[in-house]
């Protein structure tokens, strides 16, 4: 693991903190919070030094946003825990698993074997099949293999990472195709630095940018799965903003390759982007500053996992959580979260639509109360409450003519049983 | 989710199991289904791993894979696969009833009757979750398009003699889980979510396991608890106590277990095939014994009134697909053409109408659905004026007042449908607010032909009647064109259909 931070920061005067791994740590912050003084809102987003504190020290492993945790992020934007844990790099499955409610994720091996194969053979003989299914779906014509650039992007490190693909995206000549394998992007999300990398970057002859996103679902009879297509093409739409701050203009598609029915041949079709970029956009934009939500919590806490269960619950119940059934498959602390909605009595943790006609009610025994019309209650006062009373009502008499039609029923089936003894 | 629904899963969560949102079963259930609980392999497109099959809870069949990657014991598993289920698809294929069904002549052009057979029975297939519906389309379509060495005596990997006939059947019936009620294949969790709310979302509802726990908790626990246990509870070995209901697996079972099983396989050591298989046949049985609790659960419901009626267009399904297997039509397209999508598209609307219509009608439940959504009503007749149409003949066009506690969002012209009491339905139409929750209706048909309506289809002063603004048997839109009139802004005549060629082979399905 390395940790995030650039290594062009200039040293203070502050003790250097021990890097976790010594090659690319890069030393601590700037001035006022590192001398203990109330962390500053300052424009640049929270200090290094402040999200090292909150992992638990330098010693703690820095884990970096990848596209996949921003497009989630971006689908909960109103999630503080989330944003400030993912923004400051903490372990969430660590903490999950110190808390007792470990996240039930996990890739299968077999997986992760047949889609690493998939993508060596897509990417094999410099790209050349890559670019021949871009081509394709762009309508543009074939280069020659000999033509094309394949720069080196390996580097030093994710800032040195980033810096080299810069310059290697600066450095194709004009007119002239180029791929760039896995190469690294950075960008600020809610004062925290992300490192992306996507599967591979294609630069056309007239200089614009594709992203190609290379997948292991297939494209069956010519169609993807469109849950696993909707979020391959939400990441791509992180790669996009990522690639907004250099000067070549970036497609308004992305290239989605993905295995052809029941084979490993690769097929691949276009990813309409706009509107995702947009999306992703205006939800990460929403994301609550880092520093904002960091500035409210007590001086010294952290979530390191390796403290006291007790306490590390209370550094996260300090945090106020956004929980909804969609988290579950997204969010390594989802587990821990459904509980305390749950204990909270949360209606939402029965699902986002619930909500919808339920006014102010926001907790199970309020809804429940304003249901039964009891007149103690504050919550028979919301305006929700009539509906709900008619609900309640309806509901009621529905079931009560349900079991006198069951009582008659086995009253005529005993009796039927009666008669054929009978007889 | 509508606020009733909400309600009940909030009860539930406040008593800690399952409450009640449909009081009929909704749905077909035959007397022996053959449950079917298909695993397959992670990240490979449609390979099985394994299968648990069987139309008695005491009599299973296990398949497995030995090694899912190798192409020969992966046909050899699928020509199994068919030996076992092939015979219960078409077990009802020979008993058949005579029905009359309208047609348009092709040579006069008019309305003939004539006689067809309609089977008496379908084969039902019930597997566990919504995505194991989607794995039997996908097997269907991995299938049938497959040759057999009789068909293509040059193929080096030549597919199980019955292998592509399965592939067709699972097709139709993947294809036909589409259409709204249909009850030839239908997943458990599909089944127990439409009459059970349980404390839970409907994404956690998915899994079959936590669905069942909320249903049947065990002594002492909440719903809740158990399902908490089901999701994530795991033995000493990390084994997951509840495996996933499939078809995918649990990723540590796949890393811990499977992977090493496998390998051992692949190295020849004795004994290895029986260790997959047994491994993979702890993942299927839970399964296999939630699926017959859950049927059981299902059973404890009467059957809804108009389930036989939605049961029979099953059976039309099933005997059109025995039609044209006998008669020797290649297997279905990869794409439907323009009209042939359109009008599935067409049907499945339509029967969506009509399901909702039918549940509303058969349950007292899903009619409070409605009520609340202001669609229909209870009302007492307080008056009944006869009145009679201007014409030539007058007929009968009694005003009807009423009075309801409901809450209908009707406007004056509005049309209002009641089912009688001897059966059919009568329609009337709102002609004024008369005060508050008093409503003037005329009734406009459904008293017959003669001048004085027939007995029992005027109500009577003090009846109480449900009114409702749907339709009991919405009809669908336009009729759309023959297939060789497909205009030109989609796509032309689809000419003639040439025959699909199967899907290449390619040398990494080999291990």
């Amino acid at each position: 693991m390395t940790p995030s931070l650039p290594k062009q920061t200039p040293p203070s005067g502050a003790p250097e903190p021990s890097g976790a791994s010594g090659t690319s740590s890069g030393p601590g912050a700037s001035g006022p919070a590192a001398q203990g003084a109330p962390p500053a809102p300052a424009p640049a987003g929270a200090s290094p030094r402040r999200l090292a504190e909150l992992r638990g020290g330098p010693d703690v492993p820095h884990k970096h946003l990848d596209a996949r945790a921003l497009a989630a992020l971006a689908a909960n934007p109103g999630c503080r825990r989330r944003a400030l844990l993912d923004g400051a790099g903490v372990d969430k499955s660590a903490v999950a698993q110190a808390l007792g409610s470990p996240a039930p994720f996990g890739q299968s091996q077999f997986a992760l074997v047949r889609g690493n194969a998939f993508e060596a053979r897509v990417k094999a003989d410099g790209g050349e099949v890559l670019l021949a299914l871009l081509c394709e779906q762009v309508g543009e014509a074939r280069p020659e293999p000999a033509q094309v650039v394949v720069p080196d992007l390996t580097a030093d490190g994710p800032a040195g990472r980033v810096e080299r693909t810069r310059l290697a995206l600066a450095e194709v000549p004009e007119g002239r195709w180029a791929l760039l394998d896995h190469p690294w992007l950075s960008l600020r999300v809610a004062g925290s630095t992300a490192y992306l990398e996507p599967d591979a970057l294609a630069v056309h002859p007239d200089g614009s940018l594709s992203i190609i996103e290379i997948k292991s679902f297939p494209i069956l009879d010519g169609a993807a799965d469109t849950v696993k297509a909707g979020a391959a093409a939400r990441q791509s739409a992180v790669y996009a903003l990522a690639l907004e701050n250099q000067p070549r203009a970036v497609r308004e598609s992305a290239l989605l390759v993905c295995p052809k029915d029941f084979s490993n041949l690769p097929a691949a079709g276009l990813l309409p982007l706009r509107k995702q970029i947009a999306a992703t956009r205006r939800q990460l934009r929403r994301l609550t500053r880092l520093e904002e939500i960091a500035a409210e919590l007590p001086d010294g806490l952290h979530f390191a996992p390796t403290q006291e269960p007790e306490e590390l619950a209370a550094a996260v119940e300090s945090v106020p959580a956004t929980y909804a059934p969609e988290c579950l498959s997204t969010c390594e602390l989802a587990f821990h979260c459904r509980q305390r909605a749950r204990d909270a009595g949360s209606v939402v943790a029965l699902g986002r639509s619930v909500r919808g006609e339920l006014g102010g009610l926001a907790t199970v025994p309020d809804v429940l109360a304003a249901a039964s019309g009891d007149p103690d209650s504050a919550a028979s006062r919301d305006p929700a409450a009539a509906l709900l009373r008619r609900a309640a009502a309806l509901r009621a008499e529905a079931l009560e003519d349900a079991a006198a039609r069951g009582r008659a029923r086995e009253a005529s089936e005993t009796g039927a049983v009666r008669d054929a003894e009978v007889g | 989710m509508s606020l009733l629904d909400a309600l009940a899963r909030m009860e539930a969560v406040a008593c800690g199991r399952a409450r009640p949102v449909a009081t009929v079963r909704h749905r077909h259930l035959a007397e022996h289904p053959l449950v079917l609980v298909p695993l397959t392999t992670a990240g490979e497109n449609g390979a099985p791993l394994g299968v648990m099959l069987g139309t008695e809870p005491s009599a299973p069949t296990i398949l497995t894979v030995a090694q899912p990657r190798d192409r020969d014991l992966r046909f050899a598993f699928l020509g199994r696969l068919a030996e076992a289920v092939l015979p219960h698809l078409e077990s009802c294929q020979d008993e058949v009833e005579l029905v009359e069904r309208k047609e348009t002549d092709p040579e006069s052009g008019k309305r003939v009757t004539v006689e067809t057979e309609l089977c008496t029975d379908a084969p039902q297939l019930l597997v566990p979750t919504g995505p194991g519906v989607d794995f039997v389309r996908l097997l269907g379509r991995s299938t049938r398009f497959r040759r057999t060495a009789e068909e293509d005596p040059e193929s080096e990997h030549p597919a199980p003699p019955r292998l592509p006939l399965l592939g067709r059947w699972l097709s139709h019936y993947g294809e036909r889980a589409r259409v709204p009620g249909s009850s030839l294949l239908l997943s458990m969790t599909g089944l127990l979510t439409r009459h059970w709310a349980t404390g839970q979302s409907q994404l956690e509802d998915q899994h079959l396991g936590a669905l069942l726990a909320w249903l049947a908790p065990p002594e002492g626990a909440t719903g809740a608890e158990a399902a908490l246990r089901a999701e994530l509870g795991r033995d000493g070995r990390g084994r997951l106590l509840v495996p996933p209901a499939g078809p995918a697996t649990d990723p540590a079972f796949d890393n811990e277990l499977l992977a090493p099983a496998l390998t051992r396989y692949d190295r020849g050591v004795p004994g290895a095939e029986e260790e997959v298989h047994e491994l993979v046949a702890t993942q299927l049985r839970p399964t296999w014994e939630a699926m017959w609790e859950g049927a059981g659960m299902l059973r404890t419901l009467p059957e809804a009134e108009h389930v036989p009626d939605r049961w029979r267009r099953d059976r039309q399904s099933y005997t059109h697909h025995r039609d044209r297997l006998r008669a020797a039509e290649p297997p279905q397209p990869r794409k439907d053409d323009a009209v042939t999508a359109a009008r599935k598209l067409a049907m499945r609307e339509q029967r969506q109408a009509e399901l909702e219509a039918q549940e509303a009608l058969d349950d007292p439940l899903v009619m409070a659905v409605r009520r609340l959504a202001g669609e229909a009503f209870f009302a007492e007749v307080l008056e009944v004026e006869m009145a009679y149409s201007q014409g030539k003949r007058p007929s009968p066009r009694p005003l009807v007042t009423v009075h309801t506690q409901d809450a209908p969002l009707l406007t004056d012209g509005d049309k209002l449908h009641r089912r009688l009491p001897e059966g059919g339905q009568q329609r009337a139409e709102l002609v004024e607010m008369a005060g508050p929750g008093e409503l003037v209706l005329r009734l406009v048909n459904g008293m017959g032909r003669a001048k004085e309506p027939a007995p029992g289809t005027v109500p009577r002063k003090g009846d109480l009647v449900c009114w409702t603004l749907f339709e009991h048997a919405p009809r669908g839109g336009p009729g759309l064109p023959e297939p060789e009139e497909t205009p030109w802004t989609h796509g032309g005549p689809p000419g003639e259909r040439s025959a699909e060629r199967p899907d290449p082979v390619t040398s990494e399905d080999v291990l």
